[in-house]
C-alpha cells in the first residue's frame, strides 16, 4: 500500500483540516467533534441543509457545502458513517430558524446514526427532516435486502434541494423538491479494481485482472455479479440500460447524465463513458439537456465510474442551473 | 477474575460458588471485551471484508479503546452494574459509528437500565442480555434469520433463560449464553443476508460468517470469562 498518509488514524482529521484550512473563503472546520459548515454559518429563516457519511466519497460531501448547497457535512471515519455526536451539532449550526433537512444515504449505519443524531437535535429544539437517497439501481429487490442504497444521484438531491432552500422555499417545500429528485434519479455503477482503507492496509475485496465488478456501492463494498472486462461502450450500456428502464424514461423527455468517477479513473476515459450513455439515450428519443462529468461521488482511489440519469422538468432545470459555489461545484 | 463472591445460605460446595456478579465484574467484562476485540480486530475486519467493507474490527477497537480511556479516567468508581454498561453505551456510540455504534450503544444502554443496582443474580443476567437483544432489534429492526448480530443474540437469550430456570449461578448462564452464542454465529454462515450491508451481495452473501454475530459471541465469552 502506498499512500500519502502519516498515521492512519488521522487521515480523515488531517485531511478535513487542510481541506479548512485551503478555503476559509467557503467552509469552517470544527474538530471534536469533525464537522463542517459554511463560511458565515447559517442564514436566519433559510432551511438548513445537512449530510455525512462515511469518508473516502471526497468531494462528497464537505465539497458541497457552501452557497447553494449544503449548510453542514459531516465526515465519519473512513467508509463508516459519522456518530451522534457530530451530527446533532451540525444539524444545529445549519439551523438558522426555519428547520434542517438531513439527506442521507440509505445505507444501515447512516440511517441509524442520523435517526440517533436527528432524535437528540430534536430535544434541543431544531426542527429535523431527515431524507433518504437510495438511487443504485443494483440493489434489484429491496424487500430482501436492507434497500437501495444513496450512491452518485445523492449529489442532485444536495444541489437542487439546496438551490430551493437558497430561494427561499419553505421546510416542508424544500423536503418535497428533495424527495421528487430521489423519485427521479438513478444510478448504476461499475469497478475496475478494489480500492484500500488506510486502516485496513489490503484491498477492499479481491477482483481478477481480467474481471469487473457491476453494482458496486461507493464504500468500496462488493457488488451483485462479476463479469469479463469488457470495451467502454459494453460496460456503458451495462450500466445505463438498467438505469434507463427503471426510470421509465420514454421518447421525448429530458433529463441531466452525470458520468461519475469512483477517484481511480481518469477524466478522459470518463468522457468515453458519456459519449457512447448520450448516444444509447438519443437512441430511446432522450434529450440530454445538462451534464455533468467528473470524479465526484467516490471510493478512494477505486478505478470505476458510475452512470447517474435525473429526470428533468422545467423546475428541477432551473433549480439545477441556480449559482452555486462550494468548492467541488461553483457556477 | 473481578468478581465478588457472596455465598448465601443456599450455595453448595463453598467458596467457589458466586451467586451474584457486581460492578468489579462490569469493570472487569469491560476490559475482557477490549482486549478480546483487540485480539481479534484483524479476523473481524477479513470477516466483513467478505461481505461488508473491512471496517467492522477497526471501529470496534477505536470504539473499545475509548471505553478502555473512560473507564481508567474515572475519578470516582462506578457504584452500579448499569454505571459501567452506561458508560459503555454512550462511548460506543459517540466513538464506533457504522452500523455496529448505534447497534452495541443501544444494546448496552438498554442493558445499563435493568442492572440499576449493585449485584446481579442469575435472573438479573438475563433481564439484561433480554434487555440487551431487545435494543438491537429496535434499532436494527433485524428479524432472526436475516444474518445479523441478531442471530448470535437471540439464541443466547433463550440459552440464558434455559439455564438460569435450571438453577444455573450467573456464571454458568454467561457461559450457556456465550456458547449459544458462538453457535449462533457459526450458524450464520450459510445464510443469505437480508438486512445491513452485506444483503447487498443477494446469494453471494452464503458462505461467510456475519462479522456483527462474531462480535456479538466475543464480547458474551468475555463476559463469561470474567465471571468465571
Amino acid at each position: 500500500m502506498k499512500k500519502l498518509i502519516n498515521d492512519p488514524a488521522d487521515v480523515v482529521t488531517e485531511s478535513v483540516e487542510g481541506f479548512g484550512l485551503a478555503h476559509p473563503d467557503v467552509v469552517h472546520v470544527r474538530t471534536d467533534p469533525l464537522y463542517v459548515t459554511r463560511a458565515g454559518g447559517p442564514r436566519t429563516g433559510k432551511v438548513g441543509l445537512v449530510s455525512g457519511g462515511g469518508s473516502g466519497h471526497e468531494p462528497l460531501h464537505a465539497g458541497f457545502v457552501g452557497v447553494g448547497m449544503l449548510d453542514a457535512a459531516v465526515p465519519g471515519a473512513m467508509f463508516t458513517s459519522p456518530v451522534p455526536d457530530a451530527i446533532t451539532p451540525a444539524l444545529q449550526a445549519a439551523d438558522g430558524g426555519a428547520g434542517v433537512v438531513a439527506i442521507v444515504k440509505n445505507y444501515t449505519g447512516d440511517v441509524m446514526n442520523f435517526e440517533l443524531g436527528a432524535e437528540i437535535a430534536e430535544a434541543e429544539g431544531v426542527t429535523v427532516r431527515t431524507v433518504l437517497v437510495n438511487d443504485d439501481v443494483a440493489v434489484e429487490d429491496s424487500t430482501w435486502t436492507a434497500g437501495r442504497r444513496g450512491v452518485a444521484g445523492t449529489l442532485c438531491v444536495e444541489k437542487i434541494a439546496g438551490a430551493a432552500a437558497e430561494r427561499g422555499d419553505d421546510l416542508d417545500a424544500v423536503v418535497a423538491v428533495a424527495e421528487k429528485v430521489v423519485a427521479n434519479v438513478r444510478s448504476m455503477g461499475v469497478a475496475l479494481t478494489a480500492c484500500t482503507v488506510p486502516h485496513a492496509g489490503r484491498p477492499s475485496f479481491d477482483l481478477a485482472d481480467d474481471e469487473i465488478e457491476i453494482g458496486i456501492g461507493i464504500h468500496g463494498e462488493p457488488g451483485r455479479h462479476r463479469v469479463p472486462m469488457a470495451p467502454a461502450d459494453a460496460v456503458t450500456e451495462q450500466l445505463l440500460t438498467p438505469v434507463v428502464e427503471d426510470l421509465r424514461l420514454g421518447d421525448g423527455e429530458s433529463v441531466l447524465l452525470f458520468v461519475n468517477g469512483m477517484g481511480g479513473t481518469p477524466l478522459s476515459e470518463l468522457y468515453v463513458v458519456y459519449r457512447h450513455a448520450r448516444r444509447l439515450l438519443e437512441e430511446r428519443g432522450v434529450t440530454v439537456t445538462r451534464s455533468l462529468v467528473g470524479s465526484y461521488v467516490t471510493s478512494l482511489e477505486m478505478q470505476g465510474a458510475s452512470v447517474t440519469v435525473l429526470r428533468l422538468d422545467d423546475e428541477l432545470t432551473a433549480l439545477w442551473d441556480a449559482p452555486v459555489r462550494t468548492t467541488a461545484l461553483h457556477w | 477474575m473481578g468478581q465478588d463472591g457472596v455465598p448465601d445460605g443456599t450455595a453448595e460446595g463453598g467458596g467457589s460458588s458466586v451467586t451474584t456478579l457486581d460492578v468489579t465484574w462490569a469493570q472487569a467484562w469491560t476490559r475482557a471485551a477490549a482486549q478480546v476485540v483487540a485480539e481479534h480486530r484483524d479476523e473481524l475486519v477479513e470477516l466483513d471484508r467478505q461481505i461488508g467493507d473491512g471496517d467492522h474490527g477497526e471501529n470496534l477497537h477505536r470504539g473499545f479503546t475509548a471505553v478502555l480511556a473512560k473507564l481508567d479516567g474515572l475519578t470516582e468508581p462506578p457504584g452500579q452494574v448499569g454505571d459501567v454498561l452506561k458508560l459503555v453505551a454512550t462511548t460506543l456510540m459517540s466513538t464506533v459509528g457504522g452500523a455496529a455504534g448505534p447497534l452495541y450503544g443501544t444494546a448496552f444502554l438498554r442493558a445499563a437500565k435493568v442492572t440499576a443496582t449493585e449485584r446481579l443474580d442469575a435472573a438479573g443476567v438475563v433481564a439484561m442480555l433480554e434487555a440487551a437483544l431487545e435494543g438491537i432489534v429496535v434499532r436494527g429492526k433485524a428479524s432472526p434469520g436475516e444474518k445479523t448480530m441478531v442471530d448470535a443474540w437471540t439464541p443466547a437469550v433463550h440459552a440464558a433463560v434455559e439455564a438460569a430456570d435450571g438453577g444455573a449461578e450467573p456464571a454458568a448462564v454467561l457461559a450457556a449464553a456465550a456458547t449459544a452464542a458462538e453457535e449462533g454465529a457459526v450458524a450464520t454462515d450459510p445464510l443469505v443476508a437480508t438486512k445491513g450491508r452485506a444483503s447487498y451481495l443477494g446469494e453471494r452473501s452464503a458462505g461467510h460468517r456475519d462479522p456483527g454475530a462474531a462480535s456479538s459471541a466475543l464480547l458474551l465469552r468475555a463476559a463469561a470469562e470474567a465471571a468465571a
